[in-house]
């Protein structure tokens, strides 16, 4: 009961190579930079691009399986998908926009009435605010009846100031809908209020499912760590016996063999008030006051760190010449080089 | 004032512009979405009456659709029907003349037109033919109106291959164009001036049309 995506494709020379499975009524996010072929993937799911290879498995059904030769139109796939500019028909009105999707008169009245479009109804789409605009969208996808749902950026067509708002909107809507969802994006604060989970794609490729929560706290590779925001990274030295070092902080660090980079998060690095280990003498190149907290800007060596502390740690210390800091090895991040 | 010239034109031109209505739109959207090599081998080719002089458009219509043409010759053996000097040969040599009209804005405007409206429509589970006349059509009509007109306008006005494939016999083949020019030749200038005024007050209708048509669209 969930949707099983495990294709490839080429296109020119970019290759798509993806792998995941999306639960039943839960928000999955597709995370990765732009061009790192995530559009690509939900054209693949509907069925608007053939994958050279694989297999798309919904609820059980197949839509698309290269070595059994199968391959649903997507007329006969239920994808509900949500284009990046909600992709609303011009010419037709609100009411016929929705109509299209189904033959049911009393279905497009009870879509109207439930997405606050009933006045809205003879209007055309352009006409119509980004909002309003989304709510065509969504409603003109529910009455397609899908059994899975497919968003591409869906804000990325709307001002800042109206993104809030609707985010919650969508994510209410998105809490009654039974079917799995995916959630294209390219924004971590998307995926930290919207999604359950999350799969890292980078140049093409896939990595494995983490949860939103185990995402943010513990990337596992480069990219997931830059995607989730995190400043500070460091490529790594393997010396033998076990000993690693953070070449740009000049620190060494124990981390597993595999890894090839390590970072920490600017909350985890702690102020102390003299040398030991895990620990580095830094001098603050730059401080941004918040009323809460500090980011201070720290150059060691050849490299820079990104810190934040609370107003009171920072002016409990004496920062004119310089600080040191603690990178506690337990809060250290290992990551592979993907 | 024998009115057959009006008649007959305006019946040419209405039969190549429905003619050149579909087969323009069908060109349009198979080579929009051609490979750019294809693309511009048979663009070349399907826009080639639109700079050729219309008397080389007519000389290849005459050994193509002549009492010894390739075609011509078949038609004229199986079904005992003659392809010129016939009304209706105007038809051919207009729709030829004026096909590039057609082909080219529909072109432009299918080329222009967002593919993701037809993405959505498919998601939503309506088929393609329904996806081609219900939503690429009318997101495309603004070009694909123009086109025709133009066509129309074009068709309405040929004079060239015209007259070498359908001739000139009057109550027959005669056009507004051919009248025009055979009153003139004969020194009946009066008449001449008559049919010039006819001709003059279509195309200004004509193009009023399409300024219109353009007008509404914004």
């Amino acid at each position: 009961m969930s949707l099983m995506v495990d294709i490839e494709k080429q296109l020119g020379k970019f290759r798509l190579r993806v792998s995941f499975t999306a639960p039943l009524e839960e928000v999955t996010g597709l995370l990765g930079a732009s061009g790192s072929g995530k559009t690509v993937t939900l054209r693949c799911i509907a069925g608007l691009l053939t994958p050279d290879a694989g297999h798309i498995e919904l609820d059980g059904r197949v839509l698309f399986d290269h070595k059994q030769g199968v391959n649903l139109p997507p007329q006969q796939r239920k994808v509900g998908y949500l284009f990046q500019q909600y992709a609303l028909f011009p010419h037709y009105t609100v009411e016929q926009n929705i109509a299209v999707a189904t033959r049911d008169r009393m279905a497009v009245e009870e879509l109207l009435r439930r997405f606050q479009l009933q006045e809205h109804r003879h209007k055309r789409p352009r006409q119509l605010s980004g909002g309003q605009q989304q709510r065509v969208a969504l409603a003109r996808i529910l009455a397609a009846q899908p059994q899975v749902l497919l968003l591409d950026e869906p804000f990325s067509a709307l001002d800042t100031h109206l993104r809030g708002e609707i985010q919650g909107e969508l994510s209410r809507f998105l809490e009654q809908f039974s079917g799995p969802c995916l959630l294209v994006t390219h924004s971590r604060d998307e995926v930290r209020r919207m999604c359950h989970q999350v799969c890292v794609v980078h140049h093409g490729a896939s990595q494995p499912m983490q949860t939103t929560e185990a995402f943010f706290n513990h990337p596992r590779t480069l990219s997931a760590c830059r995607l989730m925001g995190c400043p500070n990274i460091s490529p790594l030295e393997h010396r033998g016996n076990g000993v690693a070092y953070a070449t740009a902080w000049g620190l060494p660090v124990q981390v597993p063999q595999n890894a090839a980079y390590v970072a920490i998060q600017p909350h985890h690095i702690r102020l102390v008030d003299g040398p030991g280990d895990h620990r580095l003498f830094c001098r603050c190149t730059q401080v941004d006051q918040g009323p809460f907290s500090v980011s201070v800007f720290l150059a060691c060596g050849d490299g820079a760190l990104q810190m934040e502390v609370s107003n009171w740690d920072w002016q409990a210390v004496d920062h004119a010449q310089g600080v040191w800091i603690e990178l506690p090895p337990s809060q250290l991040l290992p990551l592979t080089d993907e | 004032m024998d009115l057959y010239p009006l008649f007959n034109s305006l019946r040419i031109a209405a039969l190549s512009t429905v003619l050149i209505f579909f087969v323009g739109l069908w060109a349009a959207q198979v080579i929009s979405r051609c490979h750019p090599v294809v693309k511009g081998v048979l663009d070349v080719v399907l826009t080639l009456p639109l700079v050729l002089p219309p008397t080389v458009v007519g000389y290849l219509l005459l050994c193509l659709l002549g009492p010894n043409g390739a075609v011509g010759s078949v038609v004229a053996r199986l079904l005992d029907v003659r392809l010129t000097m016939v009304w209706y040969a105007g038809v051919f040599s207009s729709a030829v003349v004026a096909f590039p009209l057609m082909y080219r804005t529909a072109r432009g405007a299918f080329e222009s037109y967002d593919t993701t409206l037809t993405d959505a429509a498919r998601t939503l589970g309506r088929g393609n033919v329904w996806i081609f006349w219900h939503i690429q059509l009318p997101c495309c009509r603004q070009g694909i109106l123009a086109g025709t007109v133009l066509a129309f306008a074009r068709a309405l006005g040929e004079y060239g291959a015209t007259s070498m494939i359908a001739g000139y016999t009057p109550g027959k083949t005669a056009t507004i164009s051919t009248t025009v020019y055979q009153f003139w030749r004969t020194g009946n200038d009066t008449m001449a001036l008559r049919w010039v005024l006819v001709n003059l007050a279509i195309s200004g209708v004509v193009l009023l049309a399409i300024n219109l048509l353009e007008r509404k669209e914004r």
